[in-house]
């Protein structure tokens, strides 16, 4: 409604249609400091070993960023090439926060060797790796990490934990975009849930079927098929499948591609 | 709000084997994270080797088995001849697209064996009625993440019905676990030309 009434109060210009508008509009700003960067990582453990295997694929939204950005690293190693390593970590969620914890743990397990003039233990380092990630427990690492080594026993272990360092040795572990999809295929071929020895019982007496440490090559197929499948049906997984295997004998390394879509 | 296809739960699956198919489903009944029955089948029968399963809203679960049986009743009184999987296939897809801006929120699973020409037949649809054929398997409900795992990971062509059995019941009670909304019991189907086999499984009741 125009009238007299309206004109304009003191301290407001009289608004031409070709005048800018004095008072900019109130734009609100806001950064959000993490990205999803997808990809998948496995461990699975044996007798005498630990499997740690993560695809190679770094993507953000729709995007690939590149096809080789390995997620699972040697800790502790003497050089830049992580020889002498006897510490594995995998790291999938964001790339950047992966990247620092990877540095962070790698440094302090060197100080602690430095120090005390013996390297850490793996049940050490699984302890202070979940320090290191419930100190930010307000600005947290947006990560899912698994540690693997070898225990004072010489036998395969598995470290899970969660971003803010609630943590499990466990026997196998899926984690990131398509742990959904590996996660329960792990429980069935690994664990051997929902199978019972055949005429071992009729009803309840039936006897499930026992976890027992699986050899070295059943567990590389194992990972590798639950890449394949997993490469099948998630497009945040894919290119190319990091394997590392601890043994007594050290780290070995292997890649195997992947589909490349 | 919550999403309308999560407040139930459930999982459905249905997979392809040589001269057979196979479809199951799991039995949990649930008002989110409250379950309220174990025994809430969502397999339904309109003709001797042609099945449809369905996911998603519990009412709408309901209401769309009874509409198939109310439409596959007049389809056999009109035509005197009991319905293929493949007619069953696109009077689901025309029913669901007739309700485009207002849809059921279920996720429908076909598998049966077509009599004329003794093939096997799956295939899965959104909420909207697009028809997905699938020449391994199919996948619907809260578990379908998991499913797809399973499935993918133990799913080989040209099963017997004993392994193709063997095969949906471990890929359906694995992938169930890992699902805190699907569960509690499982009901499968095994078709073949001319026989039938449904066995109910116990499963993990947590």
């Amino acid at each position: 409604m125009t009238s007299l009434m309206d004109h304009p109060s003191r301290g407001e210009t009289i608004g031409y249609s070709f005048s800018q508008p004095t008072a900019a509009p109130v734009k609100e700003h806001s950064f959000y400091p993490y990205t999803d960067n997808g990809g998948s990582t496995l461990g699975i453990t044996g007798s005498d070993f630990a499997i740690l295997a993560g695809d190679t694929r770094s993507t953000s939204g729709y995007n690939i960023n590149s096809r080789m950005v390995p997620k699972v690293f040697k800790i502790g190693g003497d050089d830049e090439t992580g020889e002498g390593a006897h510490i594995l970590l995998s790291v999938v969620g964001f790339a950047a926060d992966g990247n620092a914890l990877k540095e962070r743990l790698d440094t302090v397990v060197k100080m602690y060797k430095y120090q005390h003039g013996k390297s850490m233990s793996v049940g050490a380092c699984a302890q202070r790796l979940s320090t290191i990630l419930y100190q930010k427990r307000f600005f947290p690492y947006y990560v899912h990490a698994i540690l693997a080594g070898l225990d004072e026993e010489g036998k395969g272990a598995l470290y899970s934990y969660d971003p803010v360092g609630s943590y499990e040795r466990e026997q196998c572990r899926a984690a990131g975009a398509a742990s959904s999809l590996i996660m329960p295929f792990l429980d069935n071929q690994v664990n051997f849930k929902n199978q019972y020895i055949p005429g071992s019982g009729e009803g309840h007496a039936l006897e499930p079927k026992k976890a027992e440490p699986l050899p070295q090559e059943t567990v590389k197929q194992l990972v590798r098929d639950a890449f394949t499948s997993a490469v099948e049906r998630h497009i945040e997984v894919g290119d190319h499948l990091q394997v590392m295997i601890i043994t007594k004998d050290g780290v070995e390394e292997v890649y195997h591609p992947l589909k490349k879509d | 709000m919550a999403n309308p296809f999560d407040i139930n739960g459930g999982a459905c699956v249905a997979m392809v084997g040589k001269d057979c198919v196979a479809i199951a489903c799991d039995l949990r009944l649930g008002m989110q994270s409250l379950t309220v029955s174990n025994n809430f089948p969502k397999i339904f029968n309109y003709a001797p080797s042609t099945y449809l399963g369905l996911t998603g809203l519990a009412t709408d679960v309901n209401t769309v088995s009874d509409l198939f049986r109310y439409k596959v009743n007049m389809y056999r009184l009109r035509e005197e001849r009991h319905i293929a999987p493949q007619t069953l296939a696109n009077l689901v897809s025309s029913s669901l697209y007739e309700k485009r801006f207002g849809p059921f929120f279920i996720s429908p699973v076909i598998a049966g064996i077509n009599h004329t020409s003794g093939k096997p037949f799956i295939c899965g649809f959104d909420s909207i009625g697009c028809i997905d054929l699938a020449k391994d398997f199919i996948v619907s409900g809260t578990a379908s993440d998991q499913l797809f795992g399973t499935c993918e990971g133990l799913w080989e062509p040209d099963l017997s019905p004993e392994d193709l059995f063997e095969t949906i019941s471990q890929a359906l009670l694995s992938g169930v676990d890992r699902d805190a909304l699907s569960g509690w019991g499982a009901q499968v189907y095994i078709i073949e030309k001319d026989k039938v086999t449904q066995r109910l499984l116990k499963g993990r009741q947590d």
